[in-house]
């Protein structure tokens, strides 16, 4: 009977890398994430097979309550608010591997088993409490912005000591609890105390990044209780989280260790000076200008989200579509909370997938684009990244919107965005500001369409 | 014989550099999906969750088992969902 469990977890491992090459191209990802489910539906029939079980009761206990609550959060959750669900299920997976290590523990005598059990709770409690203040900045619950204080730095090497030195003596002395408890305290500390330094615009790195740890967390658990499908399915995951974190980064012209360590733009002092001045438009002038408009480019960022404008941008997009435009839709890679977080928004208000390009197809473009329309974007279209050494996001790939003939930046008002860094953009000569909510600004224009 | 410990170390090596080449040319729009698949996938602790949870006894190790194994189901059971539910959203231009 075990060899054939070990099996069924071959298989599922087969049906998990399988899944995962689907989820990789558009047209088979939905087949591939259905492959995973099923990969994940052989393993725990496999585990439950397992004949040191001899009480059910509390498995399916679990079972039921966690699916239920799984189920309606799945149901319920609005396509703006992915990220903080994501940030939330990562903080799950990792408090479920803190409990395996945990629970494994009885019986556990072996120096490599306990290793692994205290990375498994380590890294499990980090995600789980970073992951619980990601939420709370994602949704805006508790400030999103970074939170600094003095001596900051020494206050997190001591809890590195403290974790290091607790987790020594508990593999030298693991029948004493003490140390036991002092790694997971430490370890929930340190989760919170990794996060709060980092800002709203950061989010996606530290998704990203925990979404890597929820995976290695279920490897180590997978070490403490010798099963090789935890190991091989985690790993998968912590790879591919390390991957999106990377993209991220490079996205953002950042090392990994200046994103967690340092709260963004501190140090460096913006020199950026802007020329020009701020002309504004309204909306039926905008309108004139679009409706001559044979190529449009639509930039969105995260308070398209914010002011759920996702679908009126579809509506004018057909309008413009119906009048004669070309329309595509150019997506940085760090728009919005998480990696993809503008795409999902706009497939759910049925823009189809080829119309949305990547930075580095729209760029070329952009000089034959007649209008360029930015829609809560703010950093990933500054100018400044490309001309101005002083900025402090100098060196940034951007989307070059300023060289469209005529860009319209859709904005609430002159605040500046994240960290207060100058958009030289606002006021170049082909920029025209229009001003107000970015859902009802585009309802006007969608009326004068009409 | 070949001690389990280096054994499950291959295994993790070989697992992390297949996970590297699988994902490293996902295309930027399906990286929100490919995101909460895997952390339906990373819910897999539930496997290790099951048989610490029904041991029968009544013991702290059966508590937290039982415990992980409700949190990992969130995990699996939203995950999937809410991948698929995304997915189904995404089209290609008719025509």
């Amino acid at each position: 009977m075990d060899i054939l469990i070990q099996f069924a977890y071959v298989v599922s491992g087969g049906l998990f890398i399988f899944g995962l090459k689907q989820l990789g191209s558009p047209a088979t990802a939905r087949r591939g994430n259905m492959v995973s489910a099923i990969a994940m539906l052989v393993a725990i029939v496999a585990a439950l097979l397992d004949q040191g079980i001899v009480d059910f009761q509390w498995i399916v206990i679990g079972f039921v309550v966690g699916g239920a609550i799984g189920a309606g959060a799945a149901r319920m959750v609005q396509m703006t608010s992915m990220p903080e669900m994501v940030a939330l299920f990562n903080g799950f997976g990792g408090m479920a591997s803190l409990l395996v290590g945990w629970a494994s523990l009885a019986g556990a005598t072996e120096t490599f088993t306990l290793i692994t059990i205290v990375l498994a709770i380590l890294i499990g409690g980090l995600t789980f409490t970073g992951s619980l203040i990601a939420y709370g900045k994602l949704s805006e619950t508790i400030g999103s912005g970074a939170v600094m204080f003095r001596g900051q730095q020494v206050v997190n090497s001591l809890i590195v000591l403290g974790i290091l030195g607790s987790a020594v003596m508990f593999c030298i002395q693991p029948e004493n609890p003490q140390w036991l408890y002092m790694v997971v305290g430490l370890s929930l500390v340190f989760g919170v105390m990794a996060v709060i330094p980092i800002g709203g615009a950061d989010m996606p790195v530290v998704i990203s990044l925990l979404n890597s740890y929820s995976g290695l967390a279920a490897c180590a658990a997978g070490f403490a209780v010798n099963n090789n499908i935890l190991i091989v399915a985690g790993s998968l995951v912590g790879a591919s989280g390390i991957i999106l974190t990377q993209i991220m980064c490079k996205a953002m012209n950042r090392s990994l260790s200046n994103v967690l360590f340092s709260g963004f733009g501190s140090g460096v002092q913006d020199t950026t000076e802007v020329e020009g001045e701020i002309k504004p438009i309204v909306v039926e002038d905008a309108f004139y200008i679009l409706e001559a408009a044979s190529s449009v480019a639509i930039i969105p960022g995260y308070g398209m989200a914010v002011a759920q404008a996702q679908h009126v941008v579809k509506e004018l997009c057909e309008l413009m579509e119906e009048n004669g435009a070309e329309v595509n839709f150019g997506i940085h890679p760090v728009a919005g909370r998480m990696p993809g977080h503008m795409n999902v928004l706009l497939a759910e208000a049925d823009v189809p997938y080829d119309q949305l390009l990547e930075m580095d197809d729209i760029n070329p473009r952009m000089e034959n684009v007649d209008v360029c329309i930015v829609i809560g974007a703010n950093d990933v279209v500054n100018p400044a990244a490309r001309e101005n050494e002083g900025s402090p996001i100098y060196g940034m790939p951007v989307i070059n919107v300023d060289q469209a003939r005529t860009v319209f930046v859709l904005k609430r008002s002159m605040a500046s965005g994240f960290a207060g860094i100058e958009n030289p953009l606002f006021y170049k000569d082909n920029t025209r500001m229009l001003f107000g909510d970015a859902k009802e600004s585009i309802g006007g224009l969608i009326r004068e369409f009409s | 014989m070949i001690p389990a410990e280096v054994f499950l170390t291959f295994i993790l090596m070989l697992s992390i550099f297949l996970g590297f080449e699988l994902i490293h040319k996902v295309p930027a729009t399906l990286h929100t999906p490919l995101m909460s698949g895997a952390n339906a996938i990373s819910g897999i602790t539930v496997v290790g969750a099951i048989s610490l949870a029904g041991t029968g006894q009544q013991d702290l190790a059966n508590w937290l088992g039982a415990g992980a194994v409700a949190l990992a189901s969130i995990n699996v059971v939203g995950g999937y969902m809410v991948t698929d539910r995304m997915l189904s959203m995404f089209k290609k231009k008719e025509g």
